[in-house]
């Protein structure tokens, strides 16, 4: 492709991204500000694929878009006014619309001035010329890494305690969203055209998480991308209206989400045992021990996004929605700290619910 | 320095500053939310744009994993926070 056209699509591309911002941001309408955030979700995947950075396209368009946009639609759905109401009392005097577009317009000065100076600082650290001391590094020391996809390198092997805590991370949301409430009310059960596609599409997710799993050693791919599809997989259940979406109760559902940072520690610990330090592999099992570590990240990072879509901890079964109803009756304030899901079946189920 | 090193790099500042007005000014909690969505999608738009190196040579992958693990944080961030707001708003109701 000859520089002009190139150019021409960078310039199509980037005034689409920004717009799209612009109106996602500037939307009344929250449904559609989600949607067009969506869409620049999957602009921007096609960005990085520009900017030869595959791995992080196939990310961003599976959470960035595809998850983040699936939560916030949710967040609409769940509350068509609740969300909407922050400071938007009503405004009675003159004086207090004075102060709010005095605000209003500092604030948009600032923010101005803000991306000038960010702008400008980008440049003058772009004018430093070209950075190679740590790719040199990477690419000479990659045959040692176990894996051959430098970016699987970085983030399980140079930088492994990077993405350990970022897994940390997650488990901190996880536990905050568990202690926050009870997950929402499920979805109406599918009907027969989306019962079918469901068929093929839940096990063509899974299968597809394993292959970027298994693919992620030596081509963009890994744990992030497998986690977010075989959550993708976890949504498209709950939105047929199936209630486990293929969870574990209680402490089973807890011991999967925190595989990832366990399994991360028990390596490192071990490696520590064998007098190595903290998740310095040894070259001939590093392969080996990547692919442990991912596949228990993958599996926590798909719970704990199910379990964020889901939105909080989840009921014990079918009954869910009548016992819903039911808690909503009886308890008005948070309910005591119940071991979630105790892992009941149906029967104890109702009792329990009245109890809180 | 690449055409589109700057391009994108300069597209990531707009977007963070679009971002961060409209957290500051948000008139609902979700939109503040989407507005720091936007904010972060920025910051690793510079990022994957310092770490592109023109059509021959291989991209830094440093920060191809700094924005891998960013994204994963923003969308824990962004699923603590909306349920954050629902118990907000749950609380607000029952008083």
């Amino acid at each position: 492709m000859n520089s002009t056209t190139l150019l021409a699509f960078d310039a199509l591309l980037l005034i689409s991204t920004v717009s799209l911002a612009w109106a996602s941001l500037a939307s009344s309408d929250e449904r559609r500000g989600v949607i067009l955030f969506m869409a620049f979700g999957l602009l921007l995947a096609m960005a990085w694929s520009r900017l030869q950075a595959p791995d992080v396209a196939l990310a961003e368009a599976a959470i960035g878009a595809g998850l983040s946009g699936a939560l916030l639609l949710s967040a609409v759905r769940r509350e068509p006014v609740g969300l909407s109401r922050t400071g938007a009392e009503p405004v009675q005097n003159h004086e207090k619309t004075d102060y709010r577009m005095t605000l209003r317009w500092t604030v948009t000065l600032l923010c101005a001035a803000f991306t000038a100076t960010l702008g400008w600082a980008y440049l003058s650290a772009l004018s430093f010329g070209p950075h190679d001391g740590l790719p040199r590094a990477i690419a000479a020391n990659l045959e040692a890494s176990g894996v051959s996809n430098p970016v699987t390198a970085v983030l399980l092997n140079f930088r492994a305690w990077d993405t350990l805590l970022e897994l940390a991370v997650l488990l901190t949301a996880a536990l905050g969203i568990l202690a926050l409430g009870k997950e929402s009310p499920a979805y109406q059960p599918a009907g027969v055209v989306f019962e079918g596609l469901i068929r093929w599409l839940v096990p063509l997710l899974i299968l597809t998480a394993g292959y970027l799993l298994w693919v992620g050693a030596h081509a963009p791919g890994g744990a992030f991308q497998a986690g977010a599809t075989l959550a993708a997989a976890g949504v498209v259940l709950r939105l047929a209206g199936r209630h486990r979406i293929g969870l574990p109760a209680g402490i089973r559902l807890r011991v999967l989400m925190a595989a990832g940072v366990g399994v991360f520690l028990l390596v490192g610990l071990v490696l520590m045992l064998a007098g190595r330090s903290f998740l310095g592999y040894p070259p001939a099992l590093a392969s080996l021990l990547i692919l442990v570590i991912e596949t228990a990240a993958m599996l926590a990072i798909a719970a704990t996004l199910v379990l964020a879509f889901a939105g909080g901890r989840p009921q014990t079964d079918v009954l869910a929605n009548t016992a819903v109803k039911l808690e909503a009756s009886t308890a008005s304030g948070p309910g005591p700290a119940r071991p979630a899901g105790s892992g009941g079946t149906s029967n104890d189920c109702i009792p329990e619910k009245k109890a809180c | 320095m690449l055409t589109a090193q700057w391009l994108y790099g300069l597209a990531g500042c707009l977007v963070t500053g679009i971002g961060l007005g409209n957290a500051l000014l948000g008139s609902s909690l979700l939109k503040r939310v989407l507005a720091i969505n936007v904010m972060g999608a920025g910051v690793f738009m510079m990022l994957i744009a310092v770490a592109y190196r023109g059509p021959d040579l291989a991209p830094d992958p440093v920060p191809h994993a700094l924005v891998l693990t960013g994204i994963v944080v923003a969308v824990s961030a962004t699923a603590l926070a909306l349920a954050l707001a629902r118990r907000l708003d749950r609380e607000q109701d029952d008083g």
